[in-house]
């Protein structure tokens, strides 16, 4: 089965990146073949240069959270942490020290088979702090929370982007990290269909103004002299299409221009439409084998 | 793997497991010590006949210092074992059940070490299963045999040895139990094996392979034998039922069915991806 394939790009320090794509898009197999708990077939996954096996003390270089927060029901929150403190190799006074960072010194003596989805997520981002890592990664960290939580969450997050820490946060909605993350990678079945600042892909975002006329030569001198700003990304079937401006301005300048148009339309997806428009495009090629080149980069 | 071992040995005692189980085993082994220390002590004797001295009709009976030790207060190896080895199985098996395997595998990703670790956090449980148990048929049984009159054999150093190597025996039981666990992870499907093993499967096994010329000496090594073998013979040898292998054999083929079903494990379920 092909979970991931050929999938290449990097995360910077200091900066929330948004890991997205549809469910079943491969972003927790990523995150797993990163971790060295799934082997790729074939390619390499590194953290800072290294193999997850290779790092001595991993949990000081990486703290990840994945998605199946998994706890030992019978065990207290308090007890869970110290339970890899000393793998942490940090002394059991760090137990409490992050559950206090994530708001959950309350509970610290509850087993965790009690806790509510949300606190499990606290938990498991708790986890991942008892080294005071670089780079975090997290698996679908907004889960369960209730919007109050949600918005913790981000401002949690960048906090530690802030302290110049590489954060990865996998989502599925892009509306869920869209106010969190400086960037975005977006895959879908497996492969890389977008990678760029979040301001990039927002500004693809823009509603797109098609306008189609018999006469090319004035239309394009129409769009010349108004200085209207031609769409980076616009489709190359016919006619032009613009940004900045709304279709009732064109649709003036032409009237006044003398210009005969077949075509006035404004293309608005949204940021969560183009998302959707991005991950739901073309079947990517069938290949067979699963391959990864995912890079880390700690700082 | 110092730091591993501190991490394997706090999931134990983070859990309710192990002293739940501990707090089946003893009252059970102390209560089949001090029934067995009874039946010894009554007119013709199941156990121990060949080392009964002095004994005439109805008149009182004289011990043999082998049939109490080793029919009553190391009666946790033969009845008992089945608590350590299930303590070592779920220390592996838990992982798989609660899913902790992957923040397990996140904290150590050299999963030799992980095996390791958990084969000797076992073994160590298994001990301390091996010395409240024994020490608690040890109690039952003597207080028994005190309130009867009889001998208690405390004052014997060889006594002493075998309790001690009943203790071991136990915690061999749960070094073999870490290696069934890594080979079969599944919670449900290693405790029905673990029970229907030692309580069904090996019993059946030993007392019809007896009654073959070949058999006897195949049955010597079943795990159960050699566990009796280690401390040194049992209610089983006792009713002439058995021989064993002398004691260090009987620790050489535990520490075989362990590591080779740590081996067998490391290579199959701790090599496999963790999705």
């Amino acid at each position: 089965m092909r979970a991931v394939d050929d999938l290449s790009f990097e995360v910077h320090p200091g900066r929330v990146t948004g890991f997205l794509g549809p469910n079943g898009a491969g972003k927790t197999t990523t995150l797993r073949m990163l971790l060295g708990l799934v082997r790729p077939t074939s390619g390499t996954a590194t953290i800072g240069g290294l193999a997850y096996h290779q790092i001595p003390r991993p949990l000081r270089t990486v703290g990840a959270a994945l998605e199946a927060a998994s706890f030992h029901p019978g065990r207290t929150a308090l007890d869970h942490l110290r339970t890899y403190a000393p793998q942490v190799g940090v002394p059991d006074a760090r137990a409490a020290e992050v559950l206090e960072v994530v708001g959950l010194s309350g509970a610290a003596g509850r087993r965790v088979g009690g806790f509510s989805l949300g606190m499990r997520q606290r938990l498991g981002l708790a986890t991942t702090l008892l080294g005071d890592p670089q780079v975090l990664l997290l698996d679908e960290p907004a889960n369960g929370l209730d919007p109050e939580g949600i918005r913790w969450l981000r401002e949690f997050l960048r906090t530690l982007a802030a302290q110049g820490r590489t954060v990865l946060v996998s989502s599925h909605v892009l509306s869920e990290v869209e106010q969190t993350v400086d960037d975005v990678v977006i895959i879908a079945r497996g492969r890389l269909v977008h990678a760029s600042t979040l301001a990039e892909l927002a500004r693809r975002a823009r509603p797109h103004v098609r306008v189609a006329s018999p006469d090319t030569a004035g239309l394009a001198a129409l769009v010349e002299r108004a200085g209207w700003t031609r769409a980076d990304d616009a489709r190359a079937d016919r006619g032009v299409e613009l940004v900045d401006v709304d279709a009732a301005a064109v649709g003036a300048a032409a009237f006044a221009a003398g210009l005969e148009l077949h075509e006035l339309s404004t293309r608005d997806p949204g940021l969560e439409g183009l998302f959707l428009e991005l991950v739901g495009g073309p079947a990517a090629g069938a290949a067979d084998t699963a391959t990864g080149t995912t890079r880390g980069a700690a700082a | 793997m110092g730091a591993a071992l501190r991490t394997e040995f706090r999931k134990v005692v983070t859990t309710r497991l192990w002293w739940v189980l501990l707090l089946a085993m003893v009252p059970y082994m102390a209560f089949l010590a001090a029934l067995m220390a009874w039946l010894l002590t009554q007119d013709g004797a199941m156990a121990g006949g060949t080392g009964m001295g002095g004994q005439t009709g109805g008149e009182e009976v004289t011990l043999a210092a082998d049939a109490v030790v080793r029919g009553a207060y190391t009666i946790a190896v033969s009845f008992g074992y089945v608590f350590p080895l299930l303590i070592g199985a779920l220390s592996v098996a838990s992982e798989f059940r609660h899913q902790t395997i992957t923040p397990t595998l996140l904290a150590e990703p050299r999963r030799s070490v992980v095996v390791g670790a958990k084969l000797v956090t076992g073994t160590g449980t298994g001990l301390v299963f091996g010395v409240v148990a024994t020490a608690g048929a040890v109690a039952a049984a003597a207080t028994v045999l005190v309130a009867l009159g009889e001998q208690t054999f405390l004052d014997q150093a060889s006594t002493w040895g075998t309790l001690a190597l009943s203790a071991l025996a136990l915690a061999l039981w749960a070094f073999i139990g870490v290696g069934l666990g890594a080979v079969l992870p599944h919670q449900v499907a290693v405790v029905v094996v673990v029970l229907a093993f030692t309580q069904f499967v090996e019993p059946l096994l030993r007392l019809g392979l007896a009654f073959t010329s070949w058999g006897a000496g195949l049955a010597k090594f079943l795990p159960g034998a050699a566990g009796e073998a280690v401390s040194g013979g049992s209610f089983y040898s006792e009713t002439g039922a058995m021989d064993l292998l002398d004691p260090w054999q009987g620790v050489l083929v535990m520490l075989a069915y362990g590591l080779v079903f740590a081996a067998v494990g490391r290579y199959t379920t701790f090599r496999r991806d963790i999705t």
